[in-house]
């Protein structure tokens, strides 16, 4: 049976394929065995043994696909998938207390996991996970469960699951997974946001899609309008299937734009960058015609990782980025940890309220080493290209000028080392925090620039959990709230020859960017994909006209007031 | 029966890479293999038993080996400790 289901479009673009439906599976446990001791043993060698083929083939084929470093991963697991000391115990507990291999092996493994996870060394801590993922990997082969991960896809599928997560997305291969859908998420998810820098249509919060989807049924997904069709008919695959050419020929076309600047029509220029994780985005940077890096989120530097990167390291990363950028402006944000992004060897404490708590520019500001070790390597990397420092959820004045005061600390040791670097780079904030947009006016006097990171913004500004599922229809950008915030940022900025950027999403928003045109923002950060429609876009606008919008748009008294204003002016 | 103490050198310890390889070599060998560390002994060929016991650097492990081909099993784990875990 056909039929469609309505999400929110997460990233543009069509994919047409069968579903690969990803998912956690029950495991159901019993205790009794339910053959003689013997059997069990057997049943568990051989579960053994499938587990084996299974990963020497996902480390065979993840070489392949990723290098060698990447496959070590399933060495590892090799190694304790054979471990004597595992086998050894599972068998002696079901020959000595005649419980099912499952049961034993799913006690002895927690026993391990637990003695892991006790350690006081993170590596260890984190080796807890990968005993956890075999065993697992074990059990579903004892209970005769099929499911399969997402590293294993191994033909052109559209991923479908309750939600992507950091450590999943890395799994996506690109030549495979031609889209996804998901079940929970918004615009700003991380699963929507990995699904724009990977370039493939996704459609996230569909509610329901993981019970309606089966494994291999064809569906087609809507990135532009946020529609899943489940088993289509030949009309409307033949349909998407022009579509999907027209989409990939607008993209073409866009691409000619790569080296316009940036300007209205009545003349006025502002800056399109780019959002990056890693150098590893630069190629999208670069195809896509960015003027520079808006934001540079340096967390993936720490993460998948078993300690903190040193200062060579993280030297070698920023410099690539800057030398590629050739002068371009590159603005790199320091350490933004903790609140939905975790450092399992960093061992911080659980909160009850992580996006209220002991994040970012706070826990830098109290892991004084750490933070050092990067802001030498960002210093020293400025030597190479235009890097700009920026600081993450600051709050107060005293944040700030701690911050910059070990900047100019470190300054003056690579000064006296004889190290050369930008006597002049810039150092500015994120203005993410209701406060700091209030109080711009006396930021501004002190810091080079802002950068509007709106997806806090408007989380914190409307008190707004952006992945709660029910309160999602208050995440709203056009609220005349943030507007007149963003409005008092800028002009702060302005009356001091400061600067402003904005590196959230709704910088690459199409309602949104008339209005901040209007606003006078200067710069204009987004998923690399998003370059080339706003330019297109931009050029299509008069600053003239924008100024008077926005002005007008202020004076609305909802956020569907202000999209109205701003479509009917189209 | 063999036995022989090394001190461990390398920075990141007996954990990582080295730790998976020092067990690949002695599953090699049909003989008992244990390590002693920190007071405990463990199975050589059981990555988390090495795991286990955290060797940082600068500690000390003995290898004990037992078996048929013991000798050849000891020359092996020594050329893979000297090759960059420790001495």
């Amino acid at each position: 049976m056909s039929h469609t289901l309505q999400g929110i479009a997460a990233s543009n673009g069509i994919a047409i394929a069968k579903a690969f439906v990803y998912e956690q599976a029950q495991l159901d446990i019993v205790k009794a065995p339910k053959k003689g001791a013997e059997d069990e043993v057997t049943s568990l060698q051989n579960a053994i043994q499938k587990a084996k083929t299974e990963l020497e083939d996902l480390k065979a084929r993840t070489e392949e696909n990723q290098g060698k470093e990447n496959a070590e991963i399933f060495s590892a697991h090799l190694l304790v998938l054979e471990d004597p000391e595992l086998t050894g115990a599972v068998k002696t507990k079901v020959q000595e207390e005649e419980v099912s291999a499952a049961f034993a092996l799913n006690e002895t493994a927690n026993m391990f996991i637990a003695m892991f996870e006790d350690m006081d060394n993170e590596y260890m801590r984190e080796r807890a996970a990968d005993i956890k993922d075999v065993s697992q990997r074990l059990l579903r082969h004892l209970l005769g469960v099929n499911t399969a991960a997402l590293s294993e896809i191994n033909e052109q599928s559209i991923v479908i699951a309750k939600d992507l997560t950091p450590s999943d997305t890395a799994q996506l291969n690109k030549a495979y997974a031609l889209g996804f859908a998901t079940d929970i998420g918004g615009r700003t998810s991380h699963s929507a946001i990995m699904a724009r820098s990977l370039e493939i249509p996704a459609v996230v919060g569909l509610s329901k899609i993981t019970e309606e989807v089966e494994h291999g049924d064809m569906i087609i997904v809507d990135g532009m309008n946020g529609n899943v069709y489940v088993h289509p008919n030949k009309e409307t695959i033949a349909h998407f299937e022009t579509e999907k050419i027209q989409f990939e020929e607008r993209k073409k076309q866009r691409a000619k734009l790569i080296n316009e600047p940036s300007t209205t029509r009545d003349g006025h220029t502002v800056e399109l960058a780019a959002n990056i994780g890693s150098a590893a985005d630069l190629d999208g940077v670069i195809q896509n015609g960015a003027e520079g890096i808006g934001l540079y989120r340096t967390e993936f530097l720490y993460m998948e990782r078993n300690e903190l990167p040193n200062e060579e390291e993280q030297f070698d990363a920023y410099r690539t980025v800057v030398e590629k950028l050739e002068n371009k402006p590159v603005v790199i944000r320091t350490l933004d940890i903790g609140g939905d992004k975790e450092l399992p060897y960093l061992d911080l404490p659980h909160e009850m309220n992580p996006f209220l708590g002991f994040r970012a520019i706070r826990l830098c500001l109290e892991k004084q080493d750490m933070f050092r070790t990067q802001l030498r390597a960002l210093i020293r990397a400025s030597a190479y290209g235009n890097l700009k420092v920026m600081f993450p959820m600051v709050a107060t004045l005293e944040e700030y000028r701690a911050a910059k005061q070990l900047i100019e600390e470190e300054q003056e040791k690579l000064r006296k080392e004889g190290i050369s670097f930008d006597e002049n780079m810039e150092v500015g904030i994120m203005v993410e925090i209701p406060s700091t947009a209030v109080a711009a006016k006396q930021f501004a006097k002190e810091v080079d620039f802002f950068s509007i990171g709106t997806n806090d913004l408007i989380q914190y500004t409307l008190a707004v959990d952006r992945m709660s599922e029910k309160v999602a229809n208050l995440y709203q950008p056009y609220h005349p709230a943030i507007l007149q915030l963003v409005k008092g940022v800028i002009d702060a900025a302005h009356a001091e020859g400061k600067w402003t950027g904005m590196c959230g999403e709704m910088a690459g928003d199409e309602v949104a960017i008339p209005l901040l045109l209007g606003l006078g923002l200067d710069e204009f950060s987004m998923s690399a994909s998003s370059v080339l429609p706003a330019r297109e876009q931009l050029m299509s606008l008069d600053y003239e006209e924008a100024r008077k919008l926005s002005a007008e748009a202020l004076l609305c008294g909802t956020a569907d007031e202000v999209k109205s204003l701003v479509q009917e002016n189209r | 029966m063999q036995e022989k103490t090394f001190t461990i050198t390398a920075d990141t310890g007996l954990h990582a890479r080295p730790a998976t390889q020092l067990v690949h070599k002695a599953s090699q060998f049909s003989s008992e293999i244990e390590m002693e560390a920190k007071g405990k002994k463990v199975n050589l060929k059981s990555i988390m038993g090495v795991m286990s016991l955290g060797v940082g650097k600068g500690g000390e492990i003995k290898v004990v080996i037992n078996g048929n081909d013991e000798q050849e099993a000891m020359e092996a784990i020594t050329a893979q400790i000297q090759e960059g875990l420790g001495e």
